[in-house]
């Protein structure tokens, strides 16, 4: 029972945080003026692709790879079975922009612009309290990547993609767009051309980290894009967990961010990776996240999709040994006037692999949640199970949610369900809430909690906080909720 | 002492006019019963008292200790020290049942500044007096509660966040003979100068475990008859036909 009291007390404090906070957008939808010393200037073209390798010096192999994708980009169309894509403004999209020469391990060397964003955001005080390591990237590049010394020491890597291309161009090469070629889909092929910053972590055979490693993305410009390339290997028998947090400044203008994220789980490995999410809504987020999860092995993706205008996202697993498990968590949260068609996809290509996929959503006014998922059971993948579960709540009359389950089942031994279910914040529950004392915002708040209990407790409290608050946010400007 | 006045009280749902104009008074250390046949409005003035909104107010007041609550939030009510017991209590997935009660004690109590530690252990023992088990206290609001659970919990939460007028909206029913004579007693022991009680009920059987000092009948959106309980005692013999509007 003493362990049910401290959770109660965090959570008691967590509401009283709730209420106490003031969290306004300008919290992170400021944008400082810090111009950046080289952009490719706006649109798409051979020689803009060429421009960005010359200037990051790379391999040839890379550069060649490069314009390969851009030919992949030119021939595939803007998918049409989702959302509307027409506000992306390919041709006067700025494709590159280097905010410095700095890539620094010292904050001090950071631009005081750009560092003084990053403390407003509060990412050095959360690397000091709870990480192993933190990558920074601002616009196009990285700009500042530390790790502890004791993982170092471990053989660990940890820092952007580009100077792990400098660092480590063998490893780099070797899982380089293995699991997500450029031929994937148009987004994926944008990233294979114009791809800049991510982060690169590889984790050596038997390595387990206990303490979590972070990049934050922040997006400064205007009508810009960020296409960063993220690639985490967790070795034989290793153990990981990686974050990722974005944040933008609000513009008129619409940004793009199409990131590729790989992972490569291997034998007996255990990787975990979290992110959330809080574009502002004028990014429209269009990422390609896929694992590659081997014998044995274990990958856990944790998400929540919180802002941007419209979303994409369809985090992948390939179970590709025996007994390869994966589970998918994901909150997605439509706030006014904004599209998510999220999901997973679970690929299962070995027997004895299995899937637990938990998908929830909140539609606020007229925002429009969607989950889109595939299961695959190829032939062979023997006594193999999955289960997917969605839950969507719906805030206002308006809201809505949809649900698009894809299944191909080839393997006859193969075990799979789904079960859905749509809820709204009814006037009974709240009135029932309020009639003990809880004010309107605090009921509906309680309300949402209680429907994002189960994975709420799976991410770290910080996250869950921040989630809170902005789902709060969200809720607050309406007023009356019901 | 409190005093609840109820003064003409009209109320509506969707236009369709239930309450008729209800005067009645409960006071500290009184035991109210209303009883009344199916659709007279009982259930109505236990939500139009708490201010569920869906039940329109179209005439009449309701006072507490001398505050007009009539316009006022269900959670003004509450704070003011109102308290209905819900005949059909919903339930609240994903909120654990300690955390609800914690976050509601505080909102009513906020001068009390108990522990947490000390609030669960209050909660523990009147758990047992109640005849819930402990491990109710992570379980959700109310989900997968059987009718009688809910019961139970109702009365848990009254004697929780020490409201000081009380309306019990059907408590008895869902509730075996032994269940009901456990609650009977905790609303006996709760009951003081300092608290008064309403019981809305359409049976006579809890009457028997506590015996109201007045029995009133709602018959058509008004109190028909007022009495004491040998009027509940008639009404289990002849029914409600021989009462007139």
């Amino acid at each position: 029972m003493e362990v049910e009291y401290s959770k109660d007390a965090e959570m008691e404090k967590l509401l009283e945080d709730l209420k106490n906070s003031n969290v306004k957008k300008e919290d992170w939808e400021f944008h400082d003026n810090y111009k950046p010393v080289y952009s490719t200037g706006i649109g798409l073209n051979r020689k803009v692709v060429e421009e960005i390798s010359e200037i990051k010096k790379e391999p040839d192999w890379m550069r060649r790879f490069r314009l390969k994708a851009l030919e992949i980009f030119d021939s595939k169309p803007v998918p049409t079975w989702g959302p509307d894509l027409s506000g992306i403004d390919w041709e006067n999209t700025n494709y590159y922009n280097r905010p410095d020469e700095v890539n620094s391990t010292k904050w001090e060397d950071v631009p005081d612009e750009i560092k003084d964003t990053f403390n407003k955001l509060g990412v050095p005080e959360m690397e000091q309290k709870y990480l192993a390591g933190s990558v920074a990237q601002y616009d196009s590049e990285g700009v500042y990547h530390s790790l502890k010394k004791v993982w170092e020491d471990k053989g660990v890597v940890f820092m952007d993609l580009d100077s792990a291309l400098r660092e480590h161009p063998d490893l780099v090469k070797d899982y380089f767009c293995k699991a997500v070629p450029a031929t994937d889909n148009k987004f994926a092929a944008l990233n294979g051309a114009v791809w800049s910053g991510g982060s690169f972590l590889y984790v050596p055979k038997g390595v387990q980290i206990d303490m979590p490693l972070q990049t934050y993305f922040r997006m400064n410009g205007e009508a810009t894009g960020q296409f960063e390339h993220t690639i985490v290997v967790a070795d034989e028998g290793s153990k990981v967990h990686y974050i990722e947090g974005c944040t933008a400044p609000r513009y008129d203008r619409n940004s793009l961010h199409s990131a590729i994220v790989e992972i490569y789980a291997k034998k007996n490995a255990h990787a975990r990776y979290t992110s959330v999410q809080n574009w502002s809504k004028s990014v429209y987020n269009m990422p390609t996240k896929r694992a590659w999860v081997d014998e044995n092995a274990k990958m856990e993706w944790v998400g929540g999709s919180l802002g941007s205008k419209v979303t994409m996202l369809y985090p992948s697993s390939y179970l590709r040994g025996p007994y390869a498990t994966t589970h998918n968590l994901n909150v997605s949260l439509a706030g006014p006037g904004t599209v998510k068609d999220t999901g997973a996809k679970a690929l299962h290509l070995a027997p004895h692999t299995s899937s637990r996929i938990i998908a929830k959503s909140i539609s606020i006014e007229d925002g429009k949640a969607i989950y889109r998922g595939l299961l695959r059971m190829n032939k062979g993948a023997e006594h193999s199970k999955s289960h997917v579960q969605c839950d969507a709540l719906l805030i206002n009359d308006n809201s809505t949610s949809f649900t698009y389950p894809h299944d191909e089942i080839y393997e006859p031994t193969a075990t799979f369900g789904h079960e859905a279910t749509v809820g709204r914040i009814g006037t009974d529950e709240l009135t029932y809430l309020r009639s003990r004392g809880l004010s309107e915002d605090e009921a509906s708040s309680m309300i949402v909690l209680g429907f994002l209990d189960d994975v709420m407790k799976e991410i770290p409290m910080e996250f869950a906080v921040e989630m809170n608050r902005l789902i709060k946010l969200e809720m607050g400007k309406l007023g009356a909720v019901g | 002492m409190p005093e609840l006045k109820i003064k003409d009280l009209r109320a509506s749902v969707e236009d369709k006019e239930i309450l008729k104009g209800v005067n009645l008074t409960v006071r500290g250390g009184e035991m109210h019963a209303l009883m009344g046949p199916n659709g007279a409005g009982k259930s109505t003035l236990g939500n139009v008292l708490i201010g569920h909104p869906n039940y329109k107010i179209t005439g009449g007041s309701i006072v507490l200790d001398g505050i007009d609550l009539t316009n006022k939030t269900p959670e003004e009510r509450a704070r003011a020290g109102l308290f209905l017991a819900f005949q059909s209590p919903v339930a609240v997935v994903g909120v654990k049942l300690s955390t609800f009660l914690r976050t509601a004690y505080r909102q009513t109590h906020p001068e009390d500044k108990v522990s947490l530690t000390e609030f669960y252990d209050r909660m523990k023992v009147h758990m047992k007096k109640v005849g819930l088990d402990e491990s109710f206290m992570s379980r959700s609001v109310n989900d997968g509660f059987s009718g009688g659970e809910r019961k139970r919990f109702e009365i848990l939460q009254m004697v929780m966040l020490r409201p000081k007028i009380i309306v019990l909206d059907e408590i008895d029913s869902g509730l075996d003979v032994d269940a009901l004579k456990l609650v009977a007693d905790e609303i006996r022991d709760y009951h003081s100068d300092d608290v008064g009680f309403l019981i809305i009920t359409h049976y006579q059987r809890i009457l028997k475990n506590i015996e109201p000092q007045f029995v009133h009948v709602l018959k058509d959106g008004r109190i028909a008859v007022d009495g004491d309980n040998n009027l509940s005692l008639r009404i289990e013999e002849e029914g409600y036909d021989w009462i007139k509007n």
